[in-house]
């Protein structure tokens, strides 16, 4: 078992009859990976099964070589942040998190310094005194962020960790993702919102019936997606004599020229053969352009060709 | 240094017991624990207001010793435990709060043991002081004379019995209804067939009496209460047990239901119906 990934290995879980996951084999390194799949796609089967909280029915995990069975090493490595918006009840923000960091065997000096630190993270450090209970949505999803990561986890795994918050407090979560993940974090995000997970995300596992249906980074899942053609932008000064040159090839599918005159967005069935293309005719026309960019070279592109459904949220 | 053990179920101990202790949830338990209290407390007034002599000292021993046998034993501290000690884990399953405490690096069978000591702390709190406060206050209306009882008569000997009864009643119903909630979705099914059980045991046969609480809790009270006609006829006899088996046994077994339920919580999985 690798020491520096997560492993799933032919995992399933079953609820009775009702399929959760089915022979599930990944292996997730480092940084920001997002779990993208709609309702009852196995999203939270998979995270519960990664932080012990539900066992595989069949297959073998590993987080960082520790398997979920050993909750005593495991949740020194591991934070999750549940989707439940509960607490215990009659807490404040400061005990909420103190309490639990206290059931780690750290004094009451460690717990109070990292409970300081954690809620100072999260901002909510003038609110540590007011009940769980009396706080907004958006608070009580930041304290269970701070709750989850206040030990200093290696493997921080959130679901749906934007829920609820306003866009500055979603940027700020963002960022802080960025931040775990650039410290060679385990960072594992399951959110609807697409455009987000594309954001940040480092790689993507798109899930949908309890099967993965595509994973890695985002680039290399779209290239794998033959069947439909890459949709690429060009930016450039003269949008129809470029048209009129690409039809001539056999991988071009489609080309519209841009209402404001000055791009042109194709799809091909061979990205390669036309960037080749692309130079040719530059050289040939002096053609000007000032971008050329994948069009739909995104989690929410690929996940409509996968999966389908509505782009923008799941 | 404590060892990390010590400080992983002091820290369930102090969480459970900020969290529930004289919580509003628990209002009904606090009435059960109370309830009698409250009762001799207008007992002791009413005498107090009447000024008569219409019964004796041993007569109001009796009066407490009824409603030690019919009321603390088979209603309030039993129901009380249902209430404190079911809840210890089937509360958290139904608020969704139980994950917080499996993403714990600690034994599962440090967290039973903490929430048992937590659970027991409040149960004992409840009702041996209320036991206390009532059989002291049962009496109280006959002054210097309940004092001498007490103090140079068998008072304070009955006093210790009843509060060690008590206790064990607590230790041992709270380890059944902790193992209740793990294993029941409703804790009110067990406690159910658990009363049903305890309260058929006079008429068991003297090898079944012996699987239960309440056989041996009888055996420690100072006072017996016999059971009333017609039932009696249907009694059976069985030898009480000794003080020396019947106070180590009940601890050994309650003992034992806590080390299954904390094997059992090993394979708990968190699942909230959704």
């Amino acid at each position: 078992m690798s020491q520096d990934q997560i492993t799933f290995n032919n995992v399933s879980r079953f609820y009775g009859e009702v399929l959760g996951i089915n022979k599930v084999s990944l292996n997730i390194p480092p940084g920001i990976t997002s779990l993208v799949g709609p309702n009852g796609s196995g999203k939270t089967t998979l995270m519960n099964m990664m932080t012990g909280l539900i066992h595989p029915s069949q297959g073998e995990i590993s987080v960082l070589g520790i398997p979920p069975n050993q909750p005593r090493d495991l949740c020194r490595i591991i934070g999750y942040c549940a989707q439940f918006d509960s607490f215990p009840k009659g807490l404040t923000g400061y005990q909420f998190i103190y309490s639990f960091l206290r059931m780690f065997g750290m004094s009451h000096a460690e717990c109070d310094q990292r409970t300081m630190a954690a809620l100072a993270t999260v901002g909510l450090t003038d609110a540590r005194a007011r009940p769980v209970a009396a706080y907004s949505k958006g608070m009580r999803q930041r304290v269970k962020l701070a709750q989850a990561t206040a030990h200093d986890p290696t493997v921080v795994v959130l679901d749906e960790p934007l829920n609820g918050l306003d866009p500055l407090a979603r940027a700020e979560a963002i960022a802080l993702f960025e931040q775990w993940g650039k410290a060679g974090r385990h960072v594992i995000v399951s959110s609807h919102i697409l455009h987000e997970v594309d954001r940040i995300s480092d790689q993507v596992i798109l899930l949908s019936q309890g099967y993965v249906v595509a994973e890695g980074k985002i680039h290399s899942v779209r290239s794998e997606v033959k069947e439909q053609p890459m949709q690429i932008l060009v930016r450039c000064d003269h949008p129809g004599q470029l048209a009129s040159r690409l039809f001539l090839q056999d991988h071009m599918v489609e080309a519209k020229v841009h209402t404001d005159g000055k791009g042109l967005l194709l799809r091909t069935t061979d990205a390669d053969s036309f960037y080749l293309l692309l130079n040719h005719i530059v050289m040939d026309t002096g053609l000007e352009v000032e971008s050329v960019a994948p069009a739909d070279d995104d989690v929410n592109s690929v996940y409509q060709y996968l999966i389908g459904g509505e782009g923008g949220t799941i | 240094m404590n060892q990390l053990w010590v400080r992983q179920i002091g820290g369930v101990l102090r969480l459970e017991l900020k969290k529930t202790f004289l919580s509003r949830r628990g209002w009904w338990v606090y009435l059960l624990a109370l309830g009698p209290v409250a009762l001799t407390l207008l007992h002791w007034l009413l005498e107090m207001g009447s000024h008569s002599n219409r019964h004796s000292i041993g007569e109001d021993s009796l009066v407490f010793a009824g409603l030690f046998h019919f009321y603390f034993l088979r209603l309030g501290i039993f129901f009380g435990c249902v209430g404190i000690f079911s809840n210890l884990f089937r509360g958290e399953m139904l608020e969704k709060t139980l994950h917080y405490y499996f993403l714990t690096p600690m034994r599962r069978e440090f967290l039973v043991a903490g929430k048992y000591l937590a659970g027991l702390a409040s149960a004992l709190v409840l009702f041996v002081g209320s036991t206390a406060l009532s059989f002291l206050m049962i009496g109280r209306h006959f002054g210097a004379a309940y004092n001498d009882y007490i103090l140079h008569g068998p008072g304070l000997s009955q006093l210790g019995s009843y509060m060690l009864v008590a206790a064990l009643a607590c230790v041992g119903y709270g380890a059944v209804f902790l193992m209740s909630g793990l294993f029941f979705r409703n804790p009110m099914i067990p406690a159910a067939v658990v009363m049903v059980w305890e309260n058929l045991n006079p008429f068991l046969p003297s090898m079944l009496k012996k699987i239960s609480v309440i056989f041996y809790l009888k055996g420690l009270c100072p006072v017996e209460i016999p059971i009333p006609p017609p039932f009696n006829v249907m009694v059976i006899d069985a030898d009480p047990t000794p003080f020396w088996i019947a106070v180590p046994g009940l601890i050994a077994v309650s003992l034992i239901l806590l080390i299954y339920s904390g094997i059992s919580a090993r394979q708990t999985e968190i699942s909230y119906g959704e």
